[in-house]
């Protein structure tokens, strides 16, 4: 095996185009990795399995920009927590919240709900009203707040399914003339006279009305609820798709990437001291090669991961278990041949130690067969990890691709057609795979020039 | 080879065997619960608690100990024992699962689900040979060339792409939005109806398709690296120069030179096939040997788990011993050595 000099192999990488392309996508999905890890909390990420922290988000909702590709636009997920405030002070408060809202979609939200943490006390009402765009108002619920002498903090949600609301519709538009007894409050307020949407600007009123001004609103939201949202879409169980396939870009690099270097590390020095020490040690650890070799690994993996444990860091051990012994193969006929050369053989009758021997002459040469060796033990580790995740196997505290395709096999995405649940995860594995195939075939080619012809 | 085999068997029972005593020994309780419930009269007889108690402890221990359990999984008598048995082929019962037929015996039940892990897995690897083999002569000949480099694209990208979510994927588009194929790859009509296998063939397609999609690339790219190196040789060039026809160079010579690593793969693919893809099979509902080993590892069912993994690690040894016999016919440089 001919050496090849480090500049060397930068030069003749610059020339491969693969190589080039493989580095960018790695690139950027680093930055991305980079992305995910600031702009999103762990601990947000560690809520993906607790469904109490996706109440507000739709289920199986396609993602956002699918509207602008139908004629028929997707009513999107909107969830407005940034109401306009008008307070007044007068003999009796008035606090309140206003939320406008510009529906231009070509279907009716699926519901609505809204949600308010309010901290008073004495005795308070609570109105919500609604202008639509016809400057018609309709007053949707009417009810006082519990009664309290001292300061108490109250949480409470109000559903469009609320009987309440059903009533004061049902008020509204007889007066109009068009009420219709089947369908839902949500149909009946976004509608026009035939029943078709009705577009336009609608105006949410929140007003809190009260005697003495001891209202403070903590928190105030409006969700409205829709069949689009976000980048990604949202899956059966609410999950923010576009927060769990950012997540799994570090995940899977990481996994990638550890499982790579630690078993070419350890493959590469058990090869290289296995081929230079020779004789019956050489043999010895090429038996016990063998046998690791012939131990099927998927299911040894999983019998590992039921057993023992399915922490992710865990796994990443087993997974270098499996994935050394090739290395250590080539490394070892690559040691075989090194070492017969002149330098090793003079280095060794000066009385070298034999470690020294093997760290500072045998393994820098077999350094750049080592890093394309990483580079295409990459993918297989990824798809490996993704695939257990698949069978239901991966670490429920980081949920990565694999176990989003696993959720989506479950709640029978193919069947049901939501395509956003299958596609993107797939395609990340797939794109993570190729960046390091091709920066892997790159530096391949350059360590063994026979390839190229 | 045979250490190798024994030590897999019994790294296998190490791994399982001490998850499995815990479950055997629970199911016993429950068993001597059941009983008592049952029979009410036996819980009639006693006029303490403690009495009652202990004539539970009793039973249950005595039990334990007419299946043996009382010795932990690792005595050398009971890993002993165990390796016994696998070694003249008797593999006991099953613990969980059963054959479709009903009978819990492992050997039925391997033997019920190799073939139809052969009919799918292995058919498709002898095709994705084919293909492979061809499609690579005939890049390795043009190196450079538009075939060439599709080749060579093709199996770069395949390879990075899980065969179960192209799996996935094919299900979506070919079972569910176009209704070509069938989702669920078992036929829902009984064997012994007449038109099921048509109906097997039928439901097998969608899975076929998509191994041999996925898989021919590599495949295809391996036998080009093999046909690059050979067509350099002196011996080609020197045809070449004769004027044999070019066709007959490749399919005639490099290709034969070109056998033995290619047999090599071909043998140890079409046994690593038998294991069937565990997740392939999942993603299909496929009821091969993947399915299996996948089911008795969830529910720990540890008579199978080892037939399994016995039967596939001989497989394997077999075909790297017979691999390594048609290498040195193919290649007979590498007998002298």
């Amino acid at each position: 095996m001919s050496s090849v000099s480090p500049t060397e192999i930068k030069r003749e990488f610059m020339k491969s185009k693969t190589g080039l392309i493989g580095v960018l996508i790695l690139l950027s999905l680093v930055i991305l990795s980079v992305v995910a890890i600031t702009t999103i909390p762990i601990d947000t990420f560690k809520q993906w399995n607790n469904p109490g922290n996706w109440i507000s988000y739709p289920k199986t909702a396609a993602p956002a920009w699918i509207n602008y590709f139908v004629m028929e636009k997707i009513p999107e997920h909107l969830i407005l927590d940034n109401p306009t405030v008008v307070t007044k002070d007068d003999v009796i408060s008035l606090t309140s919240h206003q939320f406008d809202v510009q529906y231009h979609y070509d279907d009716f939200p699926s519901d609505f709900i809204y949600e308010i943490n309010v901290e008073y006390s004495g005795s308070q009402l609570l109105q919500i009203s609604l202008i639509r765009p016809n400057n018609s108002q309709i007053l949707l619920v009417s009810k006082s707040l519990p009664q309290s002498d001292s300061k108490i903090t109250h949480h409470e949600r109000i559903f469009s399914t609320d009987s309440n609301i059903k009533k004061n519709i049902q008020i509204h538009f007889s007066e109009m003339g068009f009420y219709n007894q089947n369908t839902t409050s949500e149909n009946m307020i976004f509608a026009n006279n035939y029943g078709d949407v009705l577009k336009g600007n609608y105006l949410f009123l929140v007003n809190i009305y009260g005697v003495n001004e001891n209202v403070n609103v903590i928190d105030s939201k409006l969700i409205l609820g829709g069949k689009a949202y976000g980048m990604m879409g949202t899956d059966e169980l609410r999950r923010d798709l576009a927060v769990g396939l950012l997540w799994g870009t570090p995940l899977a690099l990481f996994i990638g990437i550890a499982v790579a270097v630690g078993s070419v590390t350890v493959g590469l020095i058990y090869g290289v001291y296995a081929g230079f020490k020779g004789k019956k040690t050489d043999e010895a650890m090429m038996r016990f090669n063998d046998v690791i070799y012939a131990l099927p690994a998927l299911p040894f993996l999983i019998i590992l991961a039921v057993t023992i444990s399915n922490s992710i860091f865990l796994l990443v051990g087993f997974l270098m278990i499996f994935s050394w012994v090739g290395i250590a193969k080539v490394s070892r006929s690559m040691a075989l041949q090194i070492k017969t050369r002149q330098y090793v053989e003079a280095s060794q009758m000066m009385g070298q130690k034999n470690s020294k021997i093997v760290f500072k002459h045998i393994i820098p040469q077999l350094l750049p067969y080592a890093f394309a060796s990483i580079a295409i033990s990459v993918p297989a580790a990824i798809t490996t990890e993704a695939g257990l995740s698949f069978l239901g196997l991966g670490d429920p505290t980081f949920p990565t691709w694999g176990q989003i395709l696993h959720d989506a096999n479950i709640y029978g995405a193919a069947a049901r057609g939501i395509w956003w649940w299958i596609v993107p995860p797939g395609m990340m594995i797939a794109i993570t795979g190729l960046a390091f195939v091709f920066i892997g075939n790159a530096l391949d080619a350059i360590v063994n020039p026979k390839l190229k012809k | 080879m045979f250490g190798v085999l024994m030590i897999t068997l019994l790294l296998t029972i190490a791994l399982v065997g001490s998850n499995m005593d815990i479950i055997l020994k629970q199911g016993i309780v429950y068993q001597v619960r059941a009983e008592i419930t049952e029979n009410p009269a036996i819980a009639e007889s006693f006029s303490t608690v403690e009495e009652f108690d202990k004539f539970i402890q009793d039973q249950t221990d005595q039990r334990i100990e007419t299946l043996g359990l009382d010795e932990p999984w690792y005595s050398p008598q009971r890993v002993g024992f165990t390796m016994y048995k696998i070694l003249i082929l008797d593999f006991g019962n099953a613990t969980f699962l059963t054959s479709d037929s009903g009978s819990s015996n492992v050997g039925d039940i391997l033997l019920e689900k190799i073939p139809r892990t052969v009919l799918l897995f292995t058919t498709a690897t002898i095709i994705i040979s084919i293909i492979g083999i061809f499609l690579g002569a005939l890049a390795g000949s043009k190196v450079g060339s538009a075939i060439d480099r599709i080749t060579s694209a093709f199996a770069v990208i395949s390879s990075s792409f899980p065969v179960w979510w192209i799996g996935m994927l094919m299900i979506f588009l070919f079972a569910f939005t176009y209704h070509i194929f069938p989702a669920r790859a078992t036929p829902s009509m009984l064997p012994t109806e007449p038109g099921y296998i048509l109906a097997l063939l039928y439901h097998m397609t969608l899975p076929l398709i998509t191994i041999v999609m996925i898989g021919f690339g590599t495949w295809a790219y391996l036998v080009r690296n093999f046909m690059v190196g050979t067509m350099q040789e002196d011996f080609i060039i020197a045809k070449k120069s004769i004027g044999i026809d070019k066709k007959k160079i490749i399919y005639k010579h490099a290709l034969k030179n070109a056998a033995p690593p290619i047999i090599t793969i071909l043998a140890l693919s079409l046994s690593g096939s038998l294991g069937g893809a565990i997740i392939t099979e999942a993603v299909f509902d496929w009821p091969g040997m993947g399915r299996l080993y996948f089911e008795a590892i969830s529910v720990m069912d540890l008579p199978i788990i080892i037939g399994a993994t016995y039967v596939l690690t001989v497989l394997f040894l077999i075909s790297i011993f017979v691999a390594d016999l048609l290498y040195g016919y193919f290649d007979p440089r590498v007998k002298t050595e």
